[in-house]
């Protein structure tokens, strides 16, 4: 039976894409660990199909203050992918990678940008060659783009974007949060769409 | 007394007597609020798309919609007495929250929920006296029903009041 929206997956199919933001995200945390040359404690990913208000709640309320990457992906599965980092992350990796600092009034200069840009595409890369390799799938990855700005902003772009397809998304919820400090959480969103969906259900053999 | 209401994201909502409309983060979609001066009704919609042109609406969706959820607001401030020759409008958001989008789905959606709101009111005679739209920052928006001022504060590029 093909998929016909979030809600008829099935248990096991959760559980597989469960599985698949737990691989993705160990691969995405040890590319960050790398980079930074630091140990980064990663949770184990929650799965849930939301609405857009509740996604914005997890991470703080519509005002939250979040770094956005968006990349979107192309070739067998479409769909994008997301990373929202708070402060505290932000801060992290400015630290540890260019020894810059996250000023009070939130303005980055263009090359703490781009650093911080970089590491969301090279998490992100990890995050989507572990699901390449696991369903045998072409997935391209697209030049991500970023912005600074409240957590409901930034997420009005997928709401809108899969208006049309539903009011609901599959939110793979991971944390990333460094040893010793608690508000540098991160989310990675993981927006597949439906038909890529099926795809990802087909080779791993779960459609019903 | 005076509440604050939420409006939430595809959802609109009327008040009066002082009570204050909040519609928070504003992205690409815009705030609309109408005021009848003379009666101190107030109303806030929060739109997502500019069209239902295509889709198979169900009746919770209409505030999702500009073409849909404008005139709905305003039977649901007609049927608290307001009138719609004392409306006016303020709008506010349609921004573009990522500059560099290669999709061109993406990158407009904003600028399009602005152009869809501005002729759906124009349609319904209703002038629009105050704007803050377009750019690339989210927006929070505060509605006050004693006066009909429009409040927008922003993480980093500050507050205005229209």
């Amino acid at each position: 039976m093909a998929l016909q929206n979030y809600n008829s997956l099935s248990d096991m199919q959760l559980d597989a894409l469960k599985e698949i933001g737990n691989i993705g995200t160990g691969n995405a945390a040890s590319a960050l660990s790398t980079m930074l040359d630091k140990a980064v404690d990663i949770s184990v990913p929650q799965i849930n199909i939301l609405g857009y208000d509740k996604v914005v709640e997890k991470m703080g309320g519509p005002e939250q203050f979040l770094a956005g990457i968006m990349l979107s992906l192309s070739g067998d599965v479409t769909g994008m992918i997301m990373f929202l980092l708070q402060r505290g992350f932000i801060h992290m990796v400015l630290n540890d990678l260019v020894g810059t600092e996250l000023s009070d009034d939130e303005e980055l200069d263009d090359f703490s940008k781009s650093a911080v840009q970089e590491v969301g595409n090279i998490m992100a890369a990890s995050y989507i060659n572990a699901l390449a390799e696991l369903t045998g799938l072409q997935i391209n990855i697209s030049v991500p783009c970023m912005c600074f700005d409240m957590a409901g902003a930034i997420m009005s772009t997928p709401a809108i974007y899969y208006a049309d397809i539903s009011d609901e998304i599959i939110f793979i919820e991971d944390e990333f949060n460094r040893t010793e400090d608690s508000d540098a959480t991160s989310y990675i969103l993981m927006i597949p769409e439906v038909e890529s969906l099926q795809k990802i259900m087909t080779s791993l053999g779960l459609d019903e | 007394m005076t509440n604050s209401i939420t409006v939430g994201i595809s959802d609109l909502k009327t008040a009066r007597k002082g009570d204050i409309l909040v519609t928070y983060a504003l992205g690409s979609c815009v705030g609309i609020c109408i005021f009848d001066s003379v009666r101190k009704i107030a109303g806030l919609s929060h739109i997502m798309l500019p069209s239902s042109v295509g889709f198979n609406v169900k009746d919770n969706q209409i505030a999702k919609f500009c073409d849909l959820a404008i005139p709905k607001l305003i039977k649901e401030m007609e049927a608290m007495g307001a009138k719609r020759v004392c409306m006016k409008a303020k709008i506010a958001g349609g921004a573009q929250m990522f500059t560099s989008v290669n999709n061109s789905n993406l990158a407009n959606i904003g600028q399009r929920n602005v152009i869809a709101v501005k002729a759906t009111l124009q349609e319904l005679r209703i002038p629009i006296i105050a704007e803050d739209v377009g750019s690339n920052y989210g927006r929070t928006l505060y509605f006050d029903s004693t006066n009909g001022s429009m409040r927008i504060t922003s993480v980093n590029k500050g507050e205005w009041i229209y």
